[in-house]
């Protein structure tokens, strides 16, 4: 009876391995023939230009090149999955900076010091600071694709005027403002504080113009005792200073930046300033297009710190994303061609300026002239091209499980609940 | 009557389907994860060995100790909104009144929506500056409208966001059992003179004992792994307020790419999941499976 009972769920059971083994057996990974693979964001504007740029390549080369395009959310997962196995990409779109940097570090990103060498005009095409993050100790490994998106600080024209002042150019104008709006019941400053990227703006430009980009830097090379340095220490402490003051007012760690809220505070003149990256004007154009026809979206560069170390031009923000090519790839000297051809191109920059970017290039202040908003866009440009530096959004440039941790002390930090030292403390474990 | 030998139950052979199943999707991804709990991973490359490693630092992390306080606060609130009102409302439904049918629809409505949905609509409807908080928070002192970023009021949401998502499920697992009462024992009480109250009390909560059991262990095991109407409504925020031990785990694997450490958190509330279900069965005899309804 029993060793029936044993056949039974033996045949049974092999029986149902077998068929799973046999329905799971006809797919193939992608990447087979002799094309090589584009991993990219899914983007319909650039994808566009990208497709038309691969086209352009295509027609006189032996290996065609093809993309494929994914949603941001997974992207990150894929890729980290994807790399090191047979379904690799070939060129892998990228954050740079210590996005970059990991791949790097894995040995699984192509060199392109040479290329950049042997390709002068390419590489001069680009603005410095920019094409700097994709540089790892010494080296480059990628190209800057998109456009430059630095922090800047943003403020309602109409509720300065009625209050008489102007928007402030240095910490102490800023803290004078601050308590101007109070007395006037405006917010002065809207901070989505649900979400600790929007307070590592306030914290890294602090730092930046403090301490110069050397803190960050220390911080980046993992030297130990980075986190207690002066500089960081006194960021925190004036990040505290301003959430007493009322600058965020009190609600600000309820308010989420993705569903718009803290834009429409701006543009209903709830608040009166808003740091955050030069892509939130797409977004004001898309949720209060009355408010951006008034003209009343004013902009200028975070202000400077009295005393600081660092420049007063250097900024803070997304300088680009990058395309990288893939260390084990059959086709690297195609995929290094093809983007050398493509990415400083006319009809590519031309291309990136008609959808509503700032491209990381020297020389294109007429062309941004004829864009959508030609003053806005051209304010950017100039802010990047005199910029002594442009420090990466700290949670990009460190690693993810240090950005992480960043994160929630940079909340924590923001409602009161740890101390500068306390902060510094748990960060030096992650360094 | 006729009483089943073992000889003529059906086959293990039909089982075989099932059990391939559950050992494919079921207990071989509980087996790789305890084995990548005892490697460090980033997800490229191949998993590094390093023994006990990610088992030592588990009680040192501030992040797993409140998370699992977190979690059992959680856990505990949940049952102890849902299962109450759960019976009261099921036991409700499963009457004979005129708008029961109604009503009955009504409360049901969250079940059909999707989770995610769930946690945007109540996200947007939770913004300080734009949703209910800054019409009603005035009225009960919070004229900030404060609720999302409060450490405590942020988890008393997330327990009523839960409690109107569930509701209607163990509701209706109520409804079902008490219709199951025979309504000679009803008429006996009430001859006796028994109150409604006391017929509840007496009647239909010891007729209900296995469905009661049944419901908590779903809720308790439940909420002990729940995880996606936090990271869409708080992201685990203020700070680290509503972190609980899944979101923690996530964050762990899928943000910093810690795939070991995550493991470990994994097959700890795997751990603790089975535990308390083995628990609170153990602890109510459910094990016995005594039939409590009269005459089988």
């Amino acid at each position: 009876m029993r060793s029936t009972y044993r056949i039974r769920v033996i045949g049974g059971t092999s029986l149902a391995l077998a068929m799973l083994l046999a329905t799971g057996c006809g797919t193939t990974g992608p990447g087979g023939g002799d094309a090589f693979q584009v991993w990219a964001l899914e983007d319909a504007a650039v994808n566009e230009l990208v497709e038309a740029g691969i086209e352009a390549y295509n027609a006189d080369s032996d290996v065609p090149a093809e993309l494929v395009t994914y949603v941001n959310d997974s992207y990150k997962q894929r890729l980290q999955v994807a790399l090191g196995s047979p379904n690799a990409p070939d060129v892998f779109f990228n954050w740079g900076g210590g996005n970059l940097a990991q791949y790097v570090d894995a040995g699984q990103a192509v060199d392109l010091t040479g290329a950049l060498e042997d390709a002068p005009e390419f590489r001069d095409a680009f603005l410095p600071s920019v094409l700097d993050v994709a540089r790892i100790d010494d080296a480059y490994y990628g190209v800057p694709i998109l456009g430059v998106q630095p922090v800047v600080l943003f403020h309602n024209r109409a509720v300065f005027e009625e209050a008489g002042i102007e928007p402030p150019e240095t910490y102490d104008e800023l803290l004078d403002a601050v308590d101007t709006f109070q007395e006037r019941g405006v917010t002065p400053v809207t901070l989505p504080g649900a979400q600790g990227w929007t307070q590592l703006m306030w914290f890294s430009y602090l730092v930046e113009r403090i301490g110069g980009p050397d803190s960050f830097q220390a911080v980046v090379d993992g030297e130990a005792g980075a986190w207690s340095d002066p500089a960081i220490v006194r960021a925190m402490e004036m990040c505290q200073e301003l959430v007493d003051r009322g600058a965020f007012g009190t609600n600000f760690s309820s308010i989420d930046y993705d569903n718009g809220s803290a834009s429409a505070l701006l543009a209903t003149g709830e608040s009166a300033m808003f740091l955050m990256g030069t892509w939130d004007i797409a977004r004001q154009q898309q949720d209060s297009p009355e408010f951006m026809a008034s003209g009343d979206l004013g902009y200028t560069a975070f202000p400077t710190v009295e005393g600081g170390e660092g420049e007063p031009g250097a900024i803070v923000g997304n300088p680009s994303n990058y395309f990288s090519v893939n260390a084990d790839s059959g086709h690297t000297d195609a995929a290094v061609d093809f983007l050398v051809e493509t990415f400083a191109s006319d009809e590519y920059v031309d291309g990136l300026i008609e959808a509503g970017q700032v491209p990381p290039i020297e020389g294109v202040e007429d062309r941004l002239q004829e864009s959508e908003h030609a003053d806005f866009a051209v304010f950017t440009h100039q802010l990047v091209s005199e910029a002594p530096s442009f420090t990466q959004s700290w949670d990009q440039a460190l690693s993810p499980s240090a950005s992480q941790a960043l994160l929630t002390n940079l909340q924590l930090l923001f409602l009161g609940d740890i101390t500068p030292e306390e902060f510094s403390q748990d960060m030096e474990q992650h360094l | 009557m006729r009483t089943a030998t073992p000889a003529e139950r059906p086959g293990f052979a039909w089982a075989a389907p099932a059990l391939l199943f559950f050992g494919l999707f079921g207990l071989a991804p509980v087996a790789v994860v305890v084995y990548l709990s005892l490697t460090a991973w980033n997800g490229l490359g191949s998993p590094q060995w390093v023994g006990l490693d990610n088992w030592r630092a588990l009680p040192g992390d501030d992040d797993v100790t409140r998370g699992l306080g977190v979690t059992l606060a959680l856990t505990a609130l949940c049952w102890a909104t849902q299962t109450p009102l759960a019976l009261a409302f099921g036991t409700w439904a499963a009457g004979h009144q005129r708008a029961r049918a109604v009503a009955s629809a009504v409360f049901f409505l969250p079940l059909l929506l999707s989770t995610a949905a769930i946690a945007l609509i109540w996200k947007a409807l939770l913004d300080p500056n734009f949703g209910l908080p800054s019409q009603i928070g005035p009225w009960i002192g919070l004229p900030d409208g404060n609720v999302l970023g409060n450490r405590s009021l942020a988890l008393y949401a997330i327990v009523l966001i839960l409690l109107w998502q569930f509701l209607p499920f163990h509701m209706l697992l109520y409804q079902a059992a008490a219709r199951q009462i025979p309504s000679s024992l009803y008429e006996a009480a009430e001859l006796d003179g028994a109150s409604p109250l006391r017929r509840f009390w007496h009647i239909t909560v010891p007729q209900l004992r296995h469905t009661i059991i049944a419901s908590s262990v779903l809720i308790l095991v439940g909420s002990m792994t729940y995880f996606e109407t936090v990271l869409l409504l708080t992201d685990g925020g203020p700070g680290n307020a509503t972190r609980i031990l899944p979101l923690h785990m996530y964050n762990q694997g899928f943000i910093a790419f810690e795939m070991g450490y995550a493991s470990a958190v994994a097959v700890l509330l795997v751990v603790i999941g089975t535990g308390l279900s083995l628990l609170v069965v153990r602890v109510t005899g459910y094990a016995r499976m005594t039939s409590q309804r009269e005459g089988m």
